[in-house]
């Protein structure tokens, strides 16, 4: 064996071990705590079950508190699919004009993007703006909040990836006599299906795990997002580690399931929108 | 089309490109983010109750400013985010440099390092107490076998704040890999080709092409994680609510107790300080970064 190659199995070798060891274990950790009885998951040990639970510890974790899990997938759901939904629409539209048609709002609207990225909500005077509006706890609300808090990722993402779409085929559209909508709707949208899906990817994944605006802005049990079910788990099931690992597991799911089919399209577009934006 | 004036041409633009497109967004952001901003400003200086406030100035942010725990959340944030930044620009980059190297499994290892970005921050946080749990833990489960004992990561003062950020540099370091993979992969191989051939050794070789030709994703890396940094909230909550003490208490954390204890003036301001200490650093620091670029 050449040296060469040595060091190419090598340095994968022990590469390959340390990344299972730091990332891999924790994960495995959650797996076999989820699998086992209460008193077993109590000890907090990395071994494997003397007798695996997952249909009753699954079942458990559904049902507990009036099937608070349903509730709270389904709420998650509904919040996820249509905050992304808006914000692919209005991000693009956004994004959309932007490039195209620089004016003197321009550089304001530019700084209102960057504004949106980098400063802090200011969250209670929200909150009463909410219940004014009479959104505060509701899935309205916590979706707009979302939609607003996103809006300037997206539009970045758009804006850039519109800038590489020929205006030439704008102009064309134009002269068929297609409107402002049409050429909009029917001709650019569907081009920018590329970036319409990491948006979709990594904004599903982030206000799926969002924690922080649910707690403040829709709480109570029975509006409860999987964030927060996992929240209110841990301090009703004080020493039940098995549910509460089992409820990790379940609710790791929905981003397990994008990870495996856009992993690629993630990465891309992470790195597209953060090193160009 | 060629013969319309340039008044013309305008109208033209603004028929295809209309500004109400604008519009949906506008409201949306307009009304759920600037405007209470700009409210902020003002309540911030309120006693206030959501029902009635009464004008009391500067009272908020004296009494932030002289209550030893809210200036620990202060400087708590400014070493949280600088550990965790600083870490994620080093180990981001280490890792970047080996996985756009031969090395075998390239993919698996990505995937792998990237998955926590993914993963619920509160989950990882849970499982991160569990395991680093003083006695049962399994962090020093493991360096009890080399016969040292472990501190208690989330219950001693001196390591918890430490611990937190160890914690977010675990989940968050594959964002910055991604990222430093993308600055590398875009250096020509020409250059290390070049190089090589002047007997540039592979330390020579880093150090004059890979880390200045990587500027941008260093400082998209400093940006994010300082942001990220500053504002961070949940993993916080979920180890360890701000203790032992107050010796985890970070600026969003503290609006968020005072928050829940009905001071609403009160966490106003602290969200005001918040936007203050992230202007204040991340600014300053991206037009800095950015010149720099520009000039070399």
């Amino acid at each position: 064996m050449t040296t060469k190659k040595f060091k190419y199995y090598a340095t994968g070798t022990l590469s390959l071990a340390l990344a299972f060891f730091v990332f891999v274990v924790p994960f495995l950790f959650i797996i076999v705590n989820a699998l086992k009885d209460k008193p077993e998951a109590a000890l907090l040990h990395f071994t494997w079950p003397s007798e695996t639970h997952l249909w009753e510890n699954l079942i458990a974790v559904v049902e507990a508190r009036d099937y608070m899990l349903i509730t709270a997938f389904i709420n998650s759901i509904i919040l996820t699919v249509v905050a992304v939904t808006g914000l692919v629409v209005f991000g693009a539209m956004v994004g959309f004009v932007l490039q195209r048609r620089p004016s003197r709002w321009s550089g304001l609207i530019n700084f209102m993007v960057l504004a949106g990225l980098i400063m802090p909500p200011a969250v209670v005077p929200t909150i009463w703006l909410l219940q004014w509006l009479g959104l505060f706890k509701t899935l309205s609300g916590l979706i707009l909040i979302e939609i607003a808090y996103s809006l300037s990722f997206s539009v970045l993402l758009f804006r850039a990836f519109i800038a590489t779409i020929p205006r030439e085929l704008d102009e064309a559209a134009i002269l068929e006599g297609a409107g402002p909508f049409t050429l909009f709707f029917r001709i650019v949208l569907p081009l920018l299906k590329p970036v319409a899906v990491t948006v979709i990817v990594v904004q599903s994944v982030a206000i799926f795990n969002d924690f922080t605006n649910p707690l403040y802005y829709l709480p109570g049990a029975k509006n409860a997002t999987v964030q927060l079910t996992l929240f209110n788990f841990q301090s009703m099931f004080n020493t039940s580690y098995n549910l509460l690992f089992m409820n990790i597991l379940i609710i790791t799911i929905p981003p397990l399931i994008m990870f495996l089919f856009f992993n690629r399209q993630i990465v891309e577009g992470m790195t597209a929108g953060a090193v160009k934006g | 089309m060629n013969i319309q004036g340039k008044k013309g041409t305008r109208r033209g633009l603004a028929a295809a490109y209309p500004s109400w497109f604008y519009l949906p967004a506008a409201i949306i952001f307009g009304v759920l983010f600037l405007f209470p901003t700009f409210a902020s400003l003002f309540f911030s200086l309120t006693r206030w109750t959501l029902f009635q406030y009464s004008f009391i100035g500067l009272d908020n942010f004296r009494q932030f400013f002289s209550e030893p725990f809210l200036v620990w959340g202060l400087v708590n944030t400014l070493i949280y985010a600088v550990v965790t930044s600083g870490s994620k620009v080093v180990l981001g980059m280490l890792l970047g440099i080996l996985l756009t190297s031969n090395v075998m499994v390239r993919g698996l290892l990505r995937a792998i390092v990237f998955f926590p970005v993914l993963v619920s921050t509160i989950g990882v946080g849970i499982t991160f107490t569990m395991l680093m749990h003083p006695t049962n833990g399994l962090i020093n489960d493991v360096i009890a076998t080399f016969g040292v004992k472990g501190p208690a990561w989330l219950t001693d003062p001196r390591f918890a704040l430490l611990s937190v950020a160890f914690v977010d540099v675990w989940k968050g370091v594959g964002l910055a890999t991604v990222i430093y993979i993308a600055g590398i992969v875009s250096i020509p191989a020409e250059y290390y080709e070049a190089a090589k051939m002047d007997g540039a050794n592979a330390l020579q070789r880093f150090w004059n092409i890979t880390l200045p030709l990587a500027r941008p994703a260093t400082i998209t890396v400093i940006i994010l994680s300082l942001i990220g940094g500053l504002r961070s909230f949940d993993l916080i909550w979920a180890m360890t609510k701000g203790g032992p003490g107050f010796t985890t208490d970070v600026v969003a954390s503290v609006i968020y107790k005072q928050y829940q204890a009905g001071f609403y003036g009160l966490s106003t301001a602290g969200n005001v300080v918040l936007f203050v200490l992230v202007a204040a650093i991340v600014v300053p620091l991206s037009f800095a970064l950015n010149r720099k670029e520009v000039e070399a």
